[in-house]
């Protein structure tokens, strides 16, 4: 018995819209198994997890808290990779970004300064992280050294930068020698949108990045570009399209996406610079950007169900003590079967039973 | 002198998981394949290696359960890629983020403990020797065993038909298949190889370097290799020559930072990641005529029928 793949004549469309679909629900049948494994009921630990947080008000609002960051970094790495350019460096850019934000913040903690101090708090972030981002990138256009492995690394190094900064000159002198700075004034912090709640400015911006993704990418000739470089290399040089212009871009604009929503996360739901402030968000933000398929509005679907499994995670270690990492190997299955998924998209999958055809040798 | 003997030792000691795991990576690319995933093969491969160690009481139990581990890990990535044909840089992020979760599920019950490091090798005469003789004759066994291991590649490689068949698969897949090469076979023992390798090399650390298990203790060797195999322009001679050489910067900025040179420990750990992206730079640079990459590495093949 044999898998083989046959091309189809033509992307079949049907399968691009239920492919994702078809990979949620593999996964789910995967980690009920996984639940089996590790003692737990499967059908409330799934309700726990995928459930429960869409029946109150407060895990609602944050689930929307946590998918704003996710959906903006997934908007920017979206555009890399339909240019082909790998970007796996967001994580790293994200934490840039709510550095060079908590610079203003910090520097101006207990002065009078006025409102001005969170919008520019917001550029010096996207800012940051564009210019971060821009590194790996003009390492892969000036000299051709792979971007995937320069942004990744890059990632420890923003890392220990910000662990540097929190332990060392930014550490708060009133904070018991916690890593961490001082809460940041009332005029560097994102307002909330819902008194009392913990909804914030972030997921009226959030969404207007996605709008404003769906423009660039379906009207205008810049993401006409970028889709042609990634999918038809050829093509786009017989178009005169700049490929390397291309590359510093769209990682430009992702890295900044990325700076920003980590500006907006310490400014907002966390309050003050410290290790820590991310769970992983930049590197979810790869999978959400692939389980919506590189497109704005699936983007937006996809944050929402990722943010949904960090709060059901937490949920579930809370109410049936299911260990974190479980959320971690939900994600990790989950972009396996929706990449698998997507080669539907292309191919016709087929199983052989006939027995080998006699191979020809070594003509 | 004995601070210098203790210096090399623990570059050694540093360097052997890298040269172990860009091995595998290299054997793998030179079929043609690019697999991301080493440093989430490299994580279960330690927590696996650890658990079996900590179960069993054995070092070499251990080690056969990191290989086993990541062997299997890599499995998943072959039959994606390879059987599915599914991109290979977008697998292998899900294959690292899916091994760090599964690294964390299966360590959470041994954070904490304690085994016995593998014993390292003693001669008599020979290890007591002054200066040169605990560096010869006194290592740990995986120390000896990643020497050997890159020395038997590079026979594999170049002086084996199946060697040369391999990379005849990274170079130009379609002329491979017109031959009748099972194309896709091959790349899956290469992956399994590259799973296998990763495992070890992970299994190492908490095995041989430092006899506990902490979640995410692989801390990036596993891209670090990546970038090695990069490095080494995809030669095994010279990726000794590189795993030793980020050995030696990540033990001398820890002797750095133990003598307090007063640079910041944070900087001074910045460093192999740093040391990385400008040799990256340096070498790709240096290459203008042409890249020394397996011409048809992280392209996808489907066979024609």
């Amino acid at each position: 018995m044999q898998l083989v793949l046959e091309k189809r004549a033509e992307r079949s469309n049907t399968i691009a819209l239920v492919s994702p679909l078809i990979a949620i629900g593999l996964t789910i049948v995967t980690m009920s198994i996984l639940f089996v494994i590790l003692g737990k009921n499967p059908i409330s630990a799934l309700i726990v997890y995928f459930i429960d947080p869409l029946t109150d008000a407060y895990s609602l609002q944050e689930i929307a808290v946590k998918a704003s960051p996710l959906v903006m970094i997934a908007i920017g790495l979206s555009l890399c990779y339909l240019a082909n350019a790998w970007n796996i460096g967001a994580e790293g850019q994200f934490l840039i970004g709510a550095v060079a934000g908590s610079w203003l913040a910090v520097k101006t903690q207990g002065t009078d300064a006025g409102f001005w101090v969170l919008p520019a708090m917001l550029l010096l972030g996207a800012v940051a992280g564009a210019l971060y981002a821009l590194i790996p990138a003009i390492c892969k256009v000036r000299f051709g050294a792979s971007e995937i492995l320069t942004s990744l690394m890059l990632v420890y190094v923003a890392d220990l930068l910000l662990d540097y900064l929190v332990r060392g000159p930014w550490r708060d002198p009133a904070g018991f020698n916690f890593p961490t700075t001082a809460e940041f004034d009332p005029v560097a912090t994102v307002p909330i949108l819902v008194e009392g709640g913990r909804l914030h400015l972030g997921a009226i911006i959030t969404l207007l990045i996605v709008a404003a993704a769906a423009v660039l990418l379906g009207r205008t000739i810049k993401g006409f570009e970028i889709r042609v470089v990634g999918a038809a290399p050829r093509a786009a040089r017989f178009g005169g399209f700049n490929a390397n212009q291309l590359i510093l871009l769209t990682f430009a604009v992702s890295g900044a996406l990325a700076g920003l929503a980590g500006i907006i996360e310490v400014a907002g739901p966390v309050g003050h610079l410290q290790p820590g402030i991310s769970p992983g968000y930049g590197f979810t933000a790869i999978i959400v950007a692939f389980l919506g398929r590189l497109n704005p509005i699936g983007i937006l679907i996809a944050g929402l169900f990722l943010a949904l499994t960090f709060i059901g995670g937490e949920q579930a270690q809370i109410a049936m003590k299911i260990p974190l990492d479980v959320t971690k190997v939900f994600q990790g299955i989950l972009l396996f079967y929706v990449l698998a998924c997507d080669s539907l998209i292309l191919y016709r999958f087929r199983l052989v039973f006939a027995s080998r055809q006699v191979s020809s040798g070594t003509g | 002198m004995e601070l210098v003997e203790a210096i090399i030792l623990s570059v050694l000691a540093a360097s052997t998981p890298l040269l172990i795991a860009a091995t595998g990576e290299l054997v793998t690319e030179r079929a043609g394949v690019l697999n991301l995933g080493v440093e989430g093969m490299m994580i279960v491969g330690a927590a696996c290696g650890f658990g079996g160690a900590w179960l069993s009481g054995s070092t070499i139990i251990g080690a056969l359960c990191g290989i086993i581990a990541g062997a299997l890990l890599s499995l998943i990535f072959a039959m994606m890629t390879l059987g599915l044909a599914v991109n290979q840089v977008a697998s292998g992020l899900a294959l690292t983020i899916l091994g760090i979760g599964l690294s964390g599920l299966i360590g959470a019950g041994f954070v904490g403990e304690r085994i016995t490091p593998a014993p390292h090798l003693h001669i008599p005469g020979l290890t007591d020797i002054p200066l040169i003789g605990r560096i010869l004759f006194g290592e740990d066994p995986f120390i000896y065993l990643s020497l050997a291991l890159i020395v038997a590649v590079w026979w594999f490689l170049y002086r084996t038909r199946p060697g040369l068949v391999l990379r005849a698969c990274g170079d130009n897949h379609v002329s491979a298949h017109a031959l009748g090469y099972p194309v896709l076979r091959i790349r899956t023992f290469a992956v399994m190889f590259g799973g296998a390798c990763a495992g070890l090399a992970g299994a190492y650390l908490p095995l041989a370097y430092t006899p506990f298990f902490i979640p995410g203790m692989t801390a990036g060797r596993g891209w670090i290799a990546l970038a090695l195999v990069v490095f080494a322009s995809w030669l095994p001679g010279r990726l000794v020559i590189g795993a030793y050489l980020f050995g030696a910067v990540t033990i001398l900025q820890l002797h750095a930072q133990g003598a307090g040179v007063g640079i910041p420990s944070q900087f001074m750990s910045a460093l192999p990641y740093l040391a990385t992206v400008i040799v990256l730079v340096l070498i790709s640079r240096a290459r203008t005529g042409g890249s020394t990459a397996p011409a048809a590495l992280g392209t996808v093949f489907v066979p024609d029928r």
